[in-house]
């Protein structure tokens, strides 16, 4: 059995507080009023120096510009008020993705009935014993979003009467719905994942193999489920932001994100727990597959962007090409630092054989293919909510060491509840023995 | 020196994966194994080396990579630039990205056929060669294992009968 050593309890509770802390204060430093921007805006100008300024009250003189200028304050106002509920908002959905993830990777071995990964079963369970969590404060967050901020324009009834695209897609994009929607993917998620739970679990003390036959019907069951939700919420939580925009491989395009994100998680926790001596059965071949599974989907996500990238880019068509041109214009770094991240560098790392046995090595990549797909959440929602008023502060670093330290409390808390060897499995002796 | 080898059959890959790993521990020294099908951990079992094949093959993409970029780079840039679609053609980089898949596919193509090229020369392998497998049955169920004899034949054949063989066949190797 596993015991949360008060080492890491104290850590995951110092980040909560820190994470707190820093959230509160990226909410009250929010500016106030559309006047507190144009002293900002006026200060900015200033710093940027004479010929800034110069070039600025060129065109300022006419009313016109005046009157542009007011409308432009009251845009980065709008703007600078979603950050921090932006900030709050990529980090509550990378870490409801990992664990979502886990949760598809975790189905998926017991549908394919595969022999190597029983031995990582409960790791795989304690992270998502997240899911419920992070989905209920996910939730939260939606329905604050239909009242307290505006990082879904649909949700706007003024932006909706003045936009007919929206207005057509009102049936779709309203916020009962949306909610509804929410709800039932959540519930059914956390559904299987504790039906899941509780029959591996069952199998563990039972003679025969009842439970694992529920357990993979359900596992196949969730499966298509999942398939189809994970694409709808791929929508609705993250396409909707640009409710002009979309794109028919968006769900696999997070899909790939949230099932590498979810590999890499699962690898650096076993490597944690095997460090600390509790996962004695997990050997460098189980550690090889999750290292191969990490470059195998690296890969795939780099097909996925470059794909929805290049027919985009291909077929130029005005109402498509938006969605790259801010990218472009306002987020060059992240949006092409990530595909480094993402994609070369694991896999000039990774691709070497022995490398991908050895821990550190594991660890490395799987920390930088962690804050690479944070990024890759990053660019898919700021553009559409802060526009260029973004940059790493203390909001969305805070955020993160908030979501950061409930994920590890909830998850190696999770862990102590079972043993880490899910003895019960037929395939069990099939993956202790697993050696390539 | 003389090229005397014995060759062992057996009609079982787990027999001879076990045979194998007696006959090393004694210390005699195996030539070479002819099987039907691939056996998971043979290579291992025998001592041979690690391949050196996955170098080779990630300098085969990088070759076909660059390639690809030259080969783009001439033919749509500078040789003859075509507009296709009204995409920029003043640039290779402006047109990279309709250059990717390419510059995919050219990797791919020199890894794999550049890395099976290589493999049949380090096999020595070529059109028209004569088989090497001493006996025709390891091209249907039947394993042989040859190990060199060194002046030690008889002992080598008493301890070769107790590793679960069918067959043994003692030889000159050409």
């Amino acid at each position: 059995m596993y015991t949360f050593s008060s080492k890491l309890k104290t850590l995951s509770l110092a980040l909560m507080i820190i994470g707190l802390l820093g959230v509160g204060y990226g909410f009250l430093s929010a500016p106030a009023s559309v006047d507190e921007v144009k002293v900002l805006l006026q200060e900015s100008h200033n710093a940027h120096g004479e010929v800034a300024a110069a070039a600025d009250h060129g065109t300022a003189e006419s009313g016109d510009a005046a009157q542009s200028e007011d409308a432009h304050a009251e845009h980065v106002y709008h703007l600078l008020k979603n950050k921090p509920w932006s900030a709050l908002y990529v980090a509550l959905f990378f870490f409801f993705m990992i664990s979502l993830g886990t949760l598809a990777f975790y189905a998926i071995q017991h549908v394919s009935q595969a022999g190597w990964s029983v031995v990582l079963f409960r790791v795989m369970e304690g992270i998502t014993a997240y899911l419920p969590v992070g989905g209920v404060m996910l939730f939260v967050f939606f329905v604050l979003s239909a009242t307290q901020n505006h990082l879904f324009t649909w949700m706007d009834p003024e932006v909706v009467a003045n936009d007919v695209l929206i207005q057509n897609k009102a049936g779709y994009l309203n916020v009962p719905f949306f909610l509804g929607r929410a709800a039932i993917y959540i519930l059914g998620w956390v559904l299987y994942r504790n039906y899941a739970r509780k029959l591996t679990l069952a199998q563990d003390a039972s003679t025969d193999l009842s439970n694992y036959r529920k357990l993979f019907k359900s596992s196949a069951a969730f499966l298509v489920f999942f398939l189809v939700t994970e694409s709808m919420m791929s929508w609705d939580w993250i396409m909707s932001l640009d409710p002009h925009w979309f794109s028919t491989l968006f769900g696999w395009y997070v899909f790939s994100s949230l099932i590498v994100s979810a590999i890499t998680t699962i690898a650096l926790v076993s490597i944690y727990l095997k460090g600390k001596g509790y996962l004695e059965f997990v050997n460098n071949s189980h550690l090889h597959d999750l290292a191969k599974f990490m470059f195998g989907f690296s890969i795939f996500w780099a097909y996925l962007w470059f794909s929805q990238f290049m027919l985009i880019w291909y077929a130029n068509i005005p109402e498509e090409v938006t969605y790259f041109v801010t990218r472009f214009n306002d987020y060059k770094v992240p949006f092409l630092g990530m595909v480094v991240l993402n994609f070369v560098f694991p896999l000039l790392i990774l691709m070497n054989s022995d490398f991908k046995r050895v821990p550190w090595f594991i660890v490395t990549a799987g920390i930088i293919v962690l804050i690479g797909h944070y990024i890759d959440i990053f660019v898919m929602i700021m553009p559409a909510t802060v526009g260029d008023q973004w940059f790493f502060g203390i909001s969305e670093i805070s955020s993160v060491l908030l979501v950061l330290g409930i994920f590890i409390y909830v998850v190696f808390n999770a862990m102590t509840k079972a043993p880490l060897l899910a003895k019960g499995s037929p395939f069990i002796k099939e993956s202790e023995h697993f050696h390539y | 020196m003389s090229n005397k080898v014995v060759q062992a059959m057996y009609n079982d890959d787990d027999i001879l994966m076990d045979a194998v790993k007696e006959v090393r521990a004694a210390n005699y020294h195996i030539e070479e194994v002819y099987t039907p099908f691939p056996v998971h951990g043979l290579d291992k079992a025998m001592g041979l080396k690690g391949t050196r094949i996955a170098i080779t093959a990630f300098m085969y993409g990088c070759v076909g990579l660059v390639f690809s970029v030259w080969m783009m780079n001439y033919m749509m840039i500078e040789q003859w630039p075509q507009d296709i679609g009204g995409k920029p053609s003043f640039t290779f980089i402006q047109n990279m990205p309709a250059f990717v898949p390419i510059m995919f596919e050219m990797t791919v193509f020199f890894a794999a056929h550049l890395m099976v090229i290589t493999f049949y020369m380090r096999s020595r392998l070529w059109p028209f060669k004569e088989a090497e497998n001493p006996d025709p049955r390891t091209t249907d169920d039947m394993f042989v294992m040859e190990v060199i004899v060194d002046g030690n034949e008889d002992e080598l054949i008493a301890f070769l009968e107790k590793t679960g063989t069918v067959e043994i066949k003692v030889t000159e190797k050409h």
